[in-house]
């Protein structure tokens, strides 16, 4: 740090003035608006024009035994799971094949990051084509017919259409985005092991299994953690793919929460039911967040 | 280094496996693509994988300009750059003074502050949007380019911060320092000695930037429904969906409206990487 | 002698061209007058209208005159004398009644209602086809009126007017509406919240006579909270089952009359591999608007009315016969609906691989498209039923020109205006007053939708925001989007009943 002269005293307001406009936006934006919206789901806005008669708790009590909202959650849990290991493992097994020295890794790699630069819009857009499963009366479309012609027609699903998997055929298209991420992230933890480490190992006489499970890993622990945090959170705010790919779905089996909240507050007039979803949806992120950056910036001082 | 020559037939079985996962990915691309290509007739879901008889870029003329019955995507493709490009530039500077001042000039109670604004990167928007769409109306600037790029600056000050802030501490103090017995001031440290170094730094930040305010939707469809004004992603899912435009179109629309983000993608995806590898708070 | 009875003759024909002028000046839009000597405004008004309160209107239409046709004088100062040989414009005194109902010295606009010019920008979520080229026929005669005036056409898409309803909606509150928005008669004006933010048309209904042209059905739909908040342009019939006239022929068949020929139809045509009805339910809202047909139907006009106002209750067993019809419709039905949207699974019928399907007349536009000759019923059980919903246009009292909006009011009522909306939207005028003539320019479908209109029981449609607040339709159309997938008549039912609770209470 800086020793503070006479001469620095000045220095130091202005150091504070440049911080000071975005410390202000921020505090307004973030947590200024959170208190707001913690506000209105606890008033009685059920109309165009703002109404902030408090009424406690009862859009919260309203809202858990709502069952679009139950259902919600219960898709949520399943996306999330669904999203996050399957993201996980794929990405995990495409940074270790793509770190056996591959030709063209390059090449391999951009194919599987570039979803990743994409908009969930345009993902949904696509994605909803792609799983249109036909029907026996018009014949199969897109990835059914695609499965027929390689002789896997039991393979054939109804995909979103089916009321038993709707949240699953969403999830696979999110796992197509962002599975390349996290082979990224694990690609370049694998790239951070020192060499050395895994030639000591050989030496000792580990084969390469070995060498994986007592040397890399090890170091891709704090990765995984990350990824399950990124993911998580990108899971748990799952909107534009919704919109754009299915809708809520029949019964709605491709429903979220985040989707039934705008629909509330800016379909219905349902505004103390938005901001209610919306505190549940920001404590489920808090849940998984707040430990997250304490744990991470405690390490950061502690290097 | 030593390579360890493996059995062959296991690495004939990783290339099968990564060649495999490479036509996945690749899949909606093509489709998007052979259907951009594809006359009306043509373009049916019934007829996804087969090549066009006739490539034309007919409906990707039509996706931008429009057609009968419906407006193209070029003016949206316009908007889009009309909010990116002053969100970007205003996030990023934002962001590099956050993290000069936190690298540099650190005051008592600056870290906490930056943990606090770090939170600002992960709520969900959804718990933002009801006071955000009062507030711009008071400012008379909802439904409006300016709203939306106040927002995208605002909500982008925390990733920016923090991309900037672990890059100026790459950057030594001593440099700042013999500045300083030169006799510069806090400005004049920046303007003359980190800002020549900050290039990195801006292209990872803006690229990053650039990535999500193109593809956001959340706000977009929140604050800028008004066709006027409404970003891409917004006239896309609008003309995804509807009955006027045939798929054709609809295909080579979300195509064009991929592109930008894509050619970045493309062609600067090593600075693309460092800006995932920052936004996952490297660990 | 001779000159007597010429001049007799002439006097005569003086008299005769004086009546007939006045005839002509009554029906026309309004008359010239050169000023013979010095006078003032109000001197005009007094001479023409028996009242010198109408100078607003001499000046209001003398100065729209003036920026067509600069031979009229410019009125820049009402307590000005005018000097003799000024050119002024007397509209006439319906036009004159209209413009003073919201052109009075105290008003927000006053001065632009003094001098015209200016925008109107008319909000609709009209953006293609037919409905476009409605509203476009709209401008036209509202250009011929207001010459002065630029039309805006803002127009935004996507979901039926949902995302129009999202982005007009904050404008509103905002206070920046657009100058005329498109609005479902009836209740979905609620969400609006007309008493603070839409001017009541009460008094433009009496000066237009509309409450005599409107059917009574349909202006007590129009009411809400004791006032009338928009002017309807067109009637749609939610309640048509569509059917391939080729697939019934071939076996032999006539549209149902009730539900069990229906399923018996439906029997037939699943042995031979075609889709007996088809659904398309990507946006959400089609399924439930198939079940307010069948709700129709079950409980006959007077029933489905009264559990709207909560005269009946929805425990009544027409609602469990209503969800029993849809639970068995479920067997029948494409497997795909939850992909397609209303439109896009009407290539079942027009490909013979569908034979059914319930859809709003608007159908019958995208059928034309497409070259398709469809055939058309009432559904099972609404024959003399007619589920109707109609497009209107409001006026926001922040309206920023609202000086032009009552003459576009006007058009959007005026038979003119709702004659060559219809033959192009694919729906039929609100009014009653069409002569035969004039109906004969409508197509068939339109021609039979017409004496049905004249006929039949009116009910409101809910989906389509006639019959019930924006909320309860909400809670409606989710219940039967979660009935779709869980089939539970019970649960269902409890459901719609306390979605009926919480709306009434």
């Amino acid at each position: 740090m800086l020793r503070v002269g006479r001469r620095f005293r000045g220095e130091r307001l202005i150091s504070v003035l440049l911080f000071l406009p975005s410390v202000v936006l921020v505090g307004l934006f973030v947590y200024g608006f959170i208190g707001w919206t913690g506000l209105v789901s606890l008033s009685n806005w059920n109309k165009l024009s703002p109404d902030y008669t408090l009424v406690g708790f009862r859009n919260y009590l309203e809202l858990f035994g709502h069952f679009r909202f139950q259902i919600d959650m219960r898709n949520l849990a399943v996306f999330t799971a669904l999203f996050v290991a399957t993201s996980l493992l794929l990405g995990f097994l495409l940074a270790i094949l793509l770190d056996q020295r591959i030709r063209g890794e390059g090449f391999f790699r951009t194919i599987y990051l570039y979803p990743m630069s994409l908009s969930f819009v345009v993902t949904g857009v696509v994605w909803r084509w792609l799983l249109n499963p036909g029907s026996p009366q018009m014949g199969s479309a897109g990835i059914n017919q695609l499965l027929e012609r390689l002789g896997l027609g039991s393979l054939k699903s109804g995909w979103y259409t089916d009321p038993k998997i709707g949240i699953i055929a969403v999830a696979i298209a999110a796992i197509w985005q962002m599975s390349g991420y996290v082979m990224a992230l694990y690609l370049a933890g694998l790239r951070s092991v020192p060499e050395e480490l895994r030639e000591a190992a050989r030496v000792d006489g580990a084969s390469e299994l070995q060498i994986y499970r007592h040397v890399v890993l090890p170091f891709l622990r704090p990765i995984t953690l990350g990824a399950v945090i990124i993911l998580g959170h990108i899971s748990l705010k799952v909107y534009d793919l919704v919109v754009a790919m299915t809708g809520p779905g029949t019964g709605f089996s491709c429903d979220v929460p985040a989707y039934f909240m705008w629909e509330s507050a800016f379909h219905a007039n349902r505004f103390a039911r938005g901001g209610a979803i919306a505190v549940v949806l920001l404590v489920m992120v808090s849940l998984l967040i707040v430990p997250y950056l304490i744990y991470s910036l405690r390490r950061e001082a502690r290097v | 280094m030593t390579a360890i020559r493996r059995p062959s037939g296991v690495r004939i079985l990783i290339y099968f496996v990564l060649v495999g996962f490479a036509v996945f990915y690749l899949i909606p691309v093509y489709v998007l693509v052979v259907t951009g290509l594809k006359s009306f007739e043509e373009a049916s879901p019934f007829r996804m994988w087969e090549l066009p008889s006739n490539p034309s870029l007919e409906a990707f003329r039509k996706a931008l300009f429009g057609g009968f019955g419906f407006e193209g995507i070029g003016a949206n493709l316009r908007n889009s750059l009309m909010i990116t490009i002053p969100a970007v530039l205003g996030s990023a500077l934002l962001g590099s003074l956050n993290g000069y001042v936190l690298t540099k000039w650190r005051f008592r109670g600056a870290n906490t502050l930056f943990t606090l604004m770090l939170f600002g990167m992960f709520i969900p928007y959804q718990s933002v949007l009801i006071p955000l769409v009062q507030t711009l109306m008071k400012l008379g600037l909802y439904g409006s380019i300016p709203g939306l790029i106040l927002t995208h600056i605002v909500y982008g000050i925390p990733i920016t911060t923090l991309i900037f802030r672990n890059y100026y501490a790459t950057i030594p103090t001593e440099l700042v320092e013999a500045a300083k017995v030169d006799g510069a001031g806090i400005l004049g440290i920046y303007r003359r000695v980190i800002l020549p170094l900050s290039w990195p730094g801006f292209v990872v930040v803006m690229i990053w930037q650039f990535t999500s305010i193109w593809n956001d939707f959340l706000f977009a469809v929140t604050i800028a429904q008004d066709p006027l004004v409404q970003p891409v992603t917004v006239a896309l899912n609008n003309l995804a969906g509807s009955f006027i435009v045939e798929w054709n179109v609809q295909m080579a629309g979300a195509l064009l409206a991929a592109l930008p983000t894509l050619l970045v993608y493309i062609f600067l995806g090593r600075y693309f990487m460092r800006g995932l590898l920052a936004g996952s708070l490297k660990g | 002698m001779r000159q007597a009875k010429l001049l007799r003759r002439v006097v005569l024909l003086g008299l005769l061209a004086v009546l007939l002028s006045i005839a002509i000046g009554a029906a026309q839009p309004g008359q010239e007058y050169v000023a013979p000597a010095e006078t003032t405004l109000k001197a005009v008004a007094q001479q023409f209208f028996g009242n010198e309160g109408y100078w607003t209107g001499v000046m209001g239409a003398t100065n729209r005159k003036h920026i067509q046709d600069p031979s009229f004088i410019l009125i820049e100062n009402p307590e000005l004398p005018i000097k003799a040989g000024a050119k002024l414009w007397i509209p006439t005194k319906a036009w004159a009644d209209r413009f003073m109902w919201v052109c009075y010295p105290d008003s927000r606009v006053f001065p632009q209602c003094l001098f015209g010019g200016g925008q109107l920008v008319v909000a609709s979520w009209w953006t293609a086809g037919g409905e476009a080229e409605g509203l476009a026929a709209l401008f036209e005669i509202y250009k011929e009126e207001a010459p002065d005036v630029q039309v805006v056409n803002a127009t935004i898409a996507g979901g039926a007017g949902f995302a129009f309803r999202a982005v007009i909606k904050p404008r509103i509150i905002a206070g920046n509406p657009p100058d005329t928005f498109q609005l479902h008669a009836g209740l979905e004006v609620e969400g609006y919240e007309p008493e603070k933010y839409l001017k009541p048309l009460d008094d433009l209904y009496a000066l237009e006579g509309w409450d005599k042209v409107f059917p009574k059905d349909l202006l007590e739909l129009l009411l809400y909270k004791g006032h009338y908040w928009g002017v309807p342009v067109n009637i749609h019939r939610s309640n048509v089952l569509w059917y391939n006239k080729e697939i019934f022929a071939r076996y032999g068949l006539t549209p149902p009359a009730t539900w069990a020929d229906f399923f018996a139809i439906a029997d037939t045509l699943k042995a031979q591999g075609i889709a007996p009805i088809v659904l398309g339910n990507a946006g959400g809202w089609e399924a439930p608007h198939a079940f307010e047909g069948i709700l129709a139907g079950t409980c006959g006009a007077t029933k489905y009315k009264g559990l709207w106002t909560g005269a009946v209750p929805w425990t009544d067993s027409c609602v469990t016969d209503a969800l029993n019809v849809l639970k068995r419709i479920l067997d029948y039905v494409n497997p795909d609906y939850a992909a397609l949207t209303w439109d896009t699974v009407l290539e079942y019928l027009k490909a013979g691989t569908g034979a059914m399907n319930i859809m709003g007349d608007w159908a019958m536009g995208w059928f034309m498209a497409k070259g398709v000759d469809i055939g058309w019923a009432p559904p099972p059980g609404t024959k003399g039923i007619y589920v109707a919903l109609s497009d209107s246009f409001s006026f926001p009292i922040a309206a920023p020109n609202a000086a032009n909006v009552p003459i576009w009011l006007a058009v959007c009522g005026s038979k003119e205006g709702q004659i060559a909306f219809n033959m192009r939207k694919g729906s039929i005028p609100a009014r009653t007053d069409i002569t035969p003539e004039e109906k004969a320019k409508f197509n068939p479908y339109l021609q039979s939708a017409m004496d049905d209109w004249a006929r039949d029981a009116i009910v409101p449609s809910v989906i389509h925001g006639a019959a019930a607040v924006e909320s309860w339709v909400t809670d409606f159309k989710d219940v039967i989007n979660l009935f779709l997938a869980a089939k539970d008549v019970k649960d269902a039912q409890d459901k719609l009943v306390r979605a009926a609770q919480a709306a009434l209470k």
